[in-house]
């Protein structure tokens, strides 16, 4: 509630600067009031027919204390918690980083530079079942093309990846980069873009050159944005389905789900959707938070989102 | 520098320019090697996954992997398979192909039409208490689509539009809109208001407003909105998945996952439609990078 009238807040003030226009651009005459509505109705009623009614009716299925009792008695849900801070801890701050470092990298516009990104962005375009089933196959067996490149150079039998939980984990995690670092990348590269270039004249004769650059000017100007792609990032991340369905599909013997999928199998493979909607709804406590923050930070700063 | 140095007298310079100069060519060098082996790394890294399709579909040998890693014989026999639908799992390959362009054309016109109209709505007409419909799009926007797959499922069956393609682009247009409205919205602050007033006191009604002056000059955020919706509903998986059972219903993301419940395993034709599949979001993006790329500076972030 605090956050809602912290939100009202901020859209009162903005508007109240709005107010200084003159008049006939804020009141709307009667007939144009009743376009507007019109207008906005197609949207409204999407909004209500499939994220209003569907949020209302899993809340109602995942009502039920006794579900949470339930699901806090399988030991397998300790874990599936336990992996999903760990995919959302390691993945989105290890993302976030590069991205950070290699969207300074591109900022360098010679021709091979460009034609590189052009080519690293492909991961963002192409669809996530198609890239992570390749991921998939490059791991399954010792046949996998990872395996193989293992084999070529080592001589060796290369490690089975997904045999143990902690490295079927890491290749989730690391598949998971592979698939978001361009389009983070590229949101970074956006905002690195639009920091003028005085500033870092300015910082030239003031002796700030390489690494001090990066940390003393580059850094805290990007702070912001970074922190709110960090946030929105965990939010995605916290519900994401595809990465862990295909990379390791759970395996070795679903010790490698993730709330999106444990509430998957739960409610479409053993047929409990009520306890599939109770194992999503237990990440609200984190998620509400995150969204919480994420909308205020975005309110306060005026970041588009 | 090298301006002042020459000014200087010859032999200081020499004496002077020797022990700085060499340190930073190296130094350059150096970095200039460095960024060199990123690049090869960056390259390697991107294309290793889209290799290893390559390797898979180009494979003769059905079920066994071969564990090499370049391609023993290189074979299109499984692409052409595809082509001709050869094989049980693909039979209607093409009419599956027909229904995700379907779904995606469906998306995209739909989001353009509903987002540029409550767009308009909310950022020219200036509505009351309009900006309730803005944070309701900002929060749908954020939220996670597969938190919501359950109760969407069950609500379809309620409104009979299971086992449907229509329920598919009900969700695709659901989650794209509220992007589509953030980046309409942003980019409508470029276009001054005077040209709608101007409209207006010529007696335009707001709907010719909309049709003869917002639309136009929207063209290139309209453009990025579309592919957006395009490429979500191309690229989505679950919701197809959980809402299409009927093979003549099928999308093609539907029919690549039913290779993992058959018993046969004919990896190379799984792999040959992947690459099929991924045909389309390639040449669209290639095609269309610039519009792309400009949403997300507008100051969009979705994936």
């Amino acid at each position: 509630m605090g956050s809602t009238q912290q939100v009202l807040g901020f859209r009162q003030s903005a508007t109240a600067g709005e107010s200084q226009r003159p008049p006939w651009q804020i009141r709307l005459q009667g007939s144009d009031t009743t376009w507007a509505i019109a207008f906005l109705v197609p949207y409204v009623a999407v909004f209500a027919a499939f994220v209003a009614y569907p949020v209302v009716f899993g809340l109602w299925m995942g009502s039920d204390p006794a579900l949470y009792g339930l699901l806090f008695s399988d030991p397998r849900y300790l874990l599936i918690a336990a992996n999903t801070l760990l995919f959302v801890a390691i993945g989105v701050n290890v993302q976030m980083f590069l991205a950070f470092l290699l969207s300074g990298f591109f900022m360098d516009r010679s021709w091979w530079v460009r034609s590189l990104l052009a080519v690293f962005l492909l991961p963002w375009a192409l669809p996530g079942l198609v890239v992570f089933t390749s991921i998939h196959f490059m791991l399954v067996t010792q046949w996998g093309l990872l395996d193989s490149l293992w084999r070529a150079v080592t001589g060796s039998d290369g490690p089975l990846f997904l045999v143990h939980a902690w490295s079927a984990m890491a290749a989730n995690i690391v598949a998971y980069i592979w698939k978001w670092l361009p389009f983070w990348t590229l949101i970074f590269l956006a905002a690195r873009m639009s920091i003028p270039q005085d500033i870092y004249d300015a910082a030239e004769i003031d002796g700030a050159s390489g690494h001090r650059r990066l940390l003393y000017v580059t850094f805290p100007l990007l702070a912001n944005i970074y922190l709110i792609c960090t946030l929105l990032s965990s939010v995605w991340t916290l519900g994401d389905f595809p990465t862990v369905y295909f990379v390791s599909s759970g395996a070795p013997a679903r010790l490698t789900d993730v709330l999106a999928t444990y509430g998957f199998h739960e409610a479409f493979d053993f047929g409990y959707p009520n306890l599939g909607v109770a194992a999503m709804m237990s990440a609200l406590p984190l998620m509400i938070p995150l969204i919480i923050l994420l909308m205020r930070r975005v309110r306060a700063t005026g970041v588009q989102l | 520098m090298s301006i002042a140095l020459a000014a200087a007298p010859p032999a200081t310079a020499a004496v002077a320019a020797r022990p700085s100069r060499r340190p930073r060519r190296r130094r350059r060098l150096l970095s200039k090697v460095l960024a060199a082996l990123l690049g090869a790394g960056l390259l390697i890294w991107t294309l290793l996954p889209v290799y290893n399709m390559l390797l898979m579909a180009l494979d003769s040998d059905a079920d066994e992997f071969t564990g090499s890693i370049f391609p023993p014989d290189p074979d299109f026999s499984s692409f052409a398979s595809v082509w001709n639908e050869d094989y049980w799992l693909m039979q209607h390959f093409w009419h599956q192909f027909a229904n995700s362009i379907y779904l995606g054309v469906a998306t995209m016109l739909l989001t353009v039409l509903i987002g540029s109209l409550a767009s308009f709505a909310l950022s020219r007409m200036r509505l009351r208490r309009g900006w309730l419909v803005t944070d309701f799009a900002l929060l749908t926007y954020v939220l996670p689509t597969a938190f919501l797959a359950i109760p969407f499922v069950h609500i379809m069956h309620q409104y009979r539009m299971a086992d449907s393609i229509w329920a598919v682009v009900a969700a695709m247009v659901t989650f794209a809109t509220p992007y589509a409205i953030l980046i309409l919205h942003q980019y409508g602050k470029l276009i001054p208001m005077e040209l709608d007033e101007a409209a207006k006191v010529d007696g335009a009604s707001p709907l010719q407003v909309y049709l003869r002056i917002y639309l136009p000059l929207m063209a290139p955020a309209l453009v990025a909105v579309g592919v957006y919706a395009l490429l979500l509903a191309w690229n989505e998986y679950l919701y197809q998945y959980l809402l299409l059972s009927s093979t003549s219903h099928m999308t093609v993301a539907v029919a690549i996952n039913q290779f993992f419940d058959s018993d046969e395993a004919p990896w190379n034709y799984m792999m040959a439609i992947a690459i099929i599949y991924s045909l389309p979001p390639i040449a669209i993006y290639f095609g269309l990078r610039r519009f792309m790329v400009a949403g997300l500076a507008m100051g969009g972030v979705k994936g």
